[in-house]
């Protein structure tokens, strides 16, 4: 199938690229239908409306810079995507890349969690304070290098 | 909104199975207890508040993404 994207305008997808939202994102839950994609960028992401295509979000797999991110999420939440192994589960950070020239920031206060099966997805909220909406990917990066 | 006062100790039923209890009363604090099923979210609101202006701030990210010297993902 073809969607128009934000990032690359029309765009030949697979079927299996489709990711359902049953409950959409915060601030954006009339948006449930998403594909997902690989970023002409690595190690980028993109999670594209196919209901829309001006909403588009840029994610990234938050292990590559913060190697010691932890989820505590209740079987319960997870078991609304139907995930009951851990394996079943992609994770992803939504990333902010301001317009303005600041900083690059993900978002690991409220994970994105995809079931790679049944290909339904959630945003969940951390209640472990530690985690922010913006850490600075770059600095953060550089950082767990220094260790 | 349905405003009702409760003493500490006291608590107040939303449907039948979520549980909202005064558990203590200090000063300009109070905690609360909440009994839910797992499957129910409950966050502060701050939290959820910050979340979504993120979301909102991330959907009006540029769509020309930076090079940050990561390895290709597998």
């Amino acid at each position: 199938m073809i969607v128009e994207t934000k990032a690359y305008g029309p765009i030949e997808v697979n079927e299996l690229q489709k990711v359902l939202f049953p409950n959409g994102l915060f601030g954006f839950e009339k948006f449930t239908q998403f594909v997902l994609m690989n970023a002409h960028q690595d190690p980028f992401y993109i999670l594209q409306s196919t209901e829309s295509k001006d909403l588009a979000f840029v994610l990234i797999d938050p292990f590559l810079f913060r190697t010691d991110y932890e989820l505590d999420i209740s079987d319960e939440i997870l078991s609304t995507i139907e995930i009951s192994n851990q394996e079943d589960a992609l994770v992803f950070a939504l990333v902010t890349i301001p317009l303005t020239g600041q900083a690059m920031t993900a978002n690991l206060a409220g994970p994105v969690i995809i079931n790679k099966n049944s290909r339904k997805g959630i945003q969940a909220v951390l209640q472990d304070q530690k985690w922010k909406t913006k850490h600075d990917i770059i600095s953060e990066l550089a950082e767990s290098r220094s260790h | 909104m349905l405003v009702l006062a409760r003493k500490q100790g006291e608590s107040l039923m939303i449907g039948d199975n979520i549980e909202i209890q005064i558990i203590e009363i200090r000063g300009d604090q109070v905690k609360i207890g909440v009994n839910a099923p797992r499957d129910v979210n409950v966050y502060r609101r701050e939290v959820f508040n910050l979340i979504q202006d993120e979301n909102k701030a991330a959907a009006k990210s540029s769509m020309v993404l930076p090079k940050i010297g990561l390895p290709p993902k597998e």
